[in-house]
């Protein structure tokens, strides 16, 4: 196939490999950016969460071929100079992660839901399809609360 | 400050810290570092678990794989604690599996590794004190050598040792001193409790930046420059094997680079390696793997178990209970007491197979030298230890010579203390002759799973005409844990599936434990808790079938029943002795937290349910609304603990909303089903988690105080939530649930 470009954390990125390749694994194995996990391969965990043009996308199930000119966030692009995003400095605050496999894609969900809801209500917050197989759903719900007014509110 | 007698752990600690301090220096081959990377350290080791850097960084060490228990975050807090340390300067850092090779038998190096049965609070607790005070007593005695001054006149306080005079040191500028100094000759004093500062304190997870960040590194994230990676195609028919195979197309596409056959265990062996045959497709990447897996042609036999389903392991378990089984306790007269009964109660409870998935999938990481016959393992696993032996009857590799590395990892839950996915990799590492990072898929995982066992629960109560429970029988017929184990004899294969000292064994006079041996060609394992999960369903459930029946609260009968505060011997895991009034001290707080007794408005109940777990002593209660078309809202749940002395409430409080959430799943959704001798789920969209809708809005922890040696709380959460539930359901709407999951249970009994 020819060659293609997308942006990658805002690095420009080629790509001539196999369009069907699903974005999860071209992060993964190429560019060796771990953060997005691999849960389900089927689109029903989440637990591979990362943001194409600022939406969050499953990336198990986005094929490389519909990504040329794209630009692709995942969750190592969110801490700025140090300084991490507020959606990641609230899971730290309520302590949300158990073994935190599936947290990554919880919060890359949480700030593209922030930023169409920036006070979401509980009926937003349970629109979430992020599964999470320890049971952090109870600490999810305050950290994306606390998160919202962190956002609104910001230091 | 007290001093403690030293026991065998310590002596042994106590010897190895010595030639550690004796210029011996623990090291971390390198591929740890690559895993845990660790600044280039000039730090001083101050026996094994601890290192001090010249800037006062403390490093300490967990010894224990973290599945999301807490472990990396509450077993270092003991040794910090009695360090002496600020956590604030406290990095943990992932030990390797270690085990001493040289004596007569081999020797853990740090204590045990795994990560099973709740138990490594209870181990740290026992010898972790001990590692921190006597690093403390380094320090301290190199600090009073620095000043020529006697030891016992200098303090510590968050890194640094004091002098009377107001002069100071830092652990940092005392290091190197102190990890030159032989160990003390007797242990180091341990501090009172009343001196914590960090033990009983909520501590956050240790690692919460690096997950929220994308920097954790879990077994799937293990890249190593010259591993393939490999993906299986297993035989979908329980023991069945491949009969014919063609790869030529898998073997066209761009990046595969082999495929293999691997072979299983035939039917009938005891399992020591992999659990299924297959065809293992090699690649240089993910994609590729997976590609090549697709396109494979494969022909399957069915194996011994083709007719086997659901429906006929249940139809297997009924005609079971028609007949006798095996009595495994037979207290007092039980005979006498249905013949003198006022009121008889019987009721059955059937439980499904459940499947442990964990978010991150079965995965390992292979390296083998079958020149210089050694091996390097990389593995997502709550059991290292069995790997160099695993590595050496598969390979020839002495034990010794194998290394293994744990990562942190993607949930446990029992999964991961079988390495058969470890087995193959070693395998597939032989045939190919590289190394390789097996893959599983989700489907991989949710259908070569040990899953919880299945079974059916038929109990049987006796009451007088004070409405005092008599006699009761409980009749289980199920398909054992013990699933084609070496050397476990038919007769003791009810062991895991009944623990007969469990509620409510000396509470009532005549008790009958009796054990039928479903068949059955589904892999069995450990599933959080094991058969407490069950147990504490059939049996809590059953006891308000009891209180219901004879018209009594259901709250009192329970009171009643743990009567005055007693001590009872325990003989399974989790003793030496179950406390009454612990387990009624945690009943108590959630009738109180729930409010029971409180009127409800129509459609609303509540239920509770207390279990005495590996130690730990937990009690749920719900509150639930049941719409009269049958809809089913979890309004509240409040549960409370009791494990012992308190190491880190928060995550204390973790694993009992993660209890509470797991056995919501698995009470309302989870079930692991067979038609023609193949597991019939495949994914997340038939063996739903928890999505955050379903989650309770509110739910209280409770934790107990308490001066007890601590018990772990991996495991308490779960047991009580499903009878709680039942409960709180039977209370709201009259519907009682004897089968999980409950499903649309609610809809069709509303219904009809
Ligand atoms: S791995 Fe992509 S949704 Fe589960
Ligand atoms: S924290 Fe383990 S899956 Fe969510």
């Amino acid at each position: 196939m020819a060659t293609m470009r997308l942006t990658v954390n805002g690095k420009t990125q080629t790509y001539a490999g196999d369009p069907d390749q699903p974005l999860l694994w071209y992060l993964r194995d190429t560019l060796r950016l771990t953060g997005a996990k691999y849960g389900c391969g089927a689109g029903l965990c989440g637990a591979c969460t990362v943001h194409v043009d600022g939406k969050a996308v499953r990336a198990c199930s986005v094929s490389m071929g519909t990504l040329a000119g794209r630009r692709v966030a995942t969750i190592e692009s969110l801490e700025q100079d140090g300084r991490l995003h507020a959606v990641q400095q609230a899971w730290i605050e309520e302590d949300v992660a158990q073994c935190g496999y599936c947290q990554a894609g919880q919060i890359m969900a949480v700030v593209d839901l922030l930023r169409v809801k920036p006070n979401p209500s509980d009926a937003d917050i349970d629109a979430l399809t992020n599964l999470c197989r320890c049971g952090t759903q109870m600490r999810v719900r305050r950290a994306v609360k606390k998160a919202a007014a962190m956002l609104r509110r910001p230091a | 400050m007290n001093t403690t007698t030293m026991n065998a752990s310590r002596r042994a600690f106590l010897a190895v810290s010595a030639s550690a301090a004796g210029g011996v220096i623990f090291g971390l081959p390198a591929i740890s570092r690559a895993q845990n990377p660790t600044p280039t350290s000039k730090g001083a080791q101050i026996g094994l678990f601890v290192r001090i850097e010249p800037d006062n960084r403390v490093f300490i060490g967990a010894r224990n794989p973290e599945i999301g228990q807490g472990s990396r975050t509450a077993t270092p807090m003991i040794i910090a604690e009695e360090l002496d340390v600020r956590w604030e300067d406290v990095t943990v850092e992932q030990l390797p599996l270690s085990i001493d090779f040289t004596g007569a038998t081999p020797a853990w190096r740090f204590g045990d590794q795994g990560a099973g049965g709740s138990t490594g609070i209870e181990e740290a607790w026992a010898d972790h004190r001990q590692f921190g005070a006597n690093a403390r007593w380094a320090l301290v005695s190199a600090a009073a050598a620095r000043w020529s001054a006697d030891a016992a006149t200098l303090a510590t306080r968050d890194g640094r040792v004091r002098h009377p005079d107001g002069r100071s040191l830092s652990y940092g500028d005392l290091a190197a001193e102190a990890a030159a100094l032989p160990a003390p000759k007797i242990p180091a004093p341990l501090k009172a409790a009343k001196d914590y500062r960090i033990i009983g304190t909520p501590r956050r997870v240790t690692d919460a930046r690096d997950i929220v960040t994308g920097r954790a590194r879990y077994g799937l994230d293990t890249y190593e420059a010259d591993a393939a990676v490999a993906v299986m195609l297993r035989c979908p028919h329980l023991d069945g094997d491949v009969e014919s195979f063609d790869d030529t197309e898998a073997r066209k596409v761009p990046g595969v680079l082999e495929v293999v056959k691997i072979a299983g265990p035939a039917p009938s062996e005891p399992l020591a390696a992999n659990l299924a045959p297959g065809i293992a497709v090699v690649a240089t990447n993910t994609w590729a793997a997976l590609k090549g897996r697709a396109a494979l042609k494969v022909a399957w036999t069915p194996g011994p178990h083709a007719s086997e389903s659901t429906a006929s392991f249940d139809r297997h378990c009924t005609d079971l209970l028609k007949g006798n089984g095996q009595v495994v306790k037979n207290d007092g007269d039980l005979d006498a007491a249905r013949a003198a009964a006022a009121t008889t109660v019987e009721a059955t409870y059937v439980l499904p197979y459940a499947s442990h998935a964990p978010l991150e999938p079965q995965n390992c990481f292979v390296r083998l030298d079958l020149k210089a016959m050694r091996a390097t393992v990389i593995a997502p696993t709550q059991q290292p230890g069995g790997i160099p032996r695993l590595v050496m009857n598969l390979t020839g590799i002495e034990r010794r010579n194998t290394e293994v590395f744990l990562t942190r990892i993607g949930g446990g839950f029992g999964r991961r203390l079988t390495n058969d996915y470890v087995a193959e990799a070693v395998l597939i590492a032989k045939a190919t002759g590289r190394a390789i990072k097996l893959m599983w898929t989700r489907e991989d995982d949710l259908r070569h799973d040990f899953f919880r066992p299945a079974g059916h629960h038929r109990l049987v109560a006796t009451l007088d005409n004070a409405r005092t429970i008599t006699g009761w029988h409980q009749r289980l017929a199920s398909a054992s844990k013990y699933y084609r184990r070496a050397n476990v004899k038919a007769e003791n294969m009810w062991q895991p599936e009944i623990y007969p000292d469990d509620f409510p064994a000396r509470l009532v006079p005549n008790v009958r434990l009796e054990w039928f041996a479903a068949q059955s060609g589904v892999a069995r394992g450990s599933w959080r808790a094991p058969a407490h999960y069950a147990n504490a369903f059939a049996v809590q459930s059953f006891l308000d079938e009891i209180a219901h029946a004879t018209r009594q609260d259901a709250l009192a009968l329970r009171r009643t029943l743990l009567g005055a505060p007693r001590e009872f011997d325990y003989a399974q895991h989790g003793g030496p002795k179950f406390h009454t009034a612990r387990l009624r001290g945690v009943l108590d707080q959630v009738a109180a937290g729930i409010g029971w007794g409180r009127k409800l408005p129509k459609g609303r109940g509540i239920g509770l349910a207390c279990h005495f777990t590996f130690g730990g002593y937990a009690a749920h209660a719900v509150e639930v609304s049941v719409s009269a078309a049958g809809a089913l809202t979890v309004e509240r749940v409040v549960c409370a603990v009791d494990v012992g002395r308190v190491v880190n409430p928060l995550g204390i409080e973790a694993q009992m909303e993660g209890g509470t959430i797991d056995g919501l799943a698995a009470a309302l959704h989870q079930a692991i089903t067979v038609e023609g001798g193949r597991i019939q789920q495949s994914n997340f969209h038939d063996y739903p988690l928890l999505p955050i809708r379903e989650a309770p809005k509110v739910l209280q922890v409770h934790i107990i105080a308490s001066d007890a040696p601590p018990k772990g709380c991996g495991e308490m959460g779960i047991p009580t939530l499903a009878p709680a539930l039942a409960n709180a359901i039977f209370n709201a709407c009259g519907v009682r649930i004897r089968t999980l999951p409950i499903k649309d249970q609610l809809r069709r009994a509303l219904a009809a």
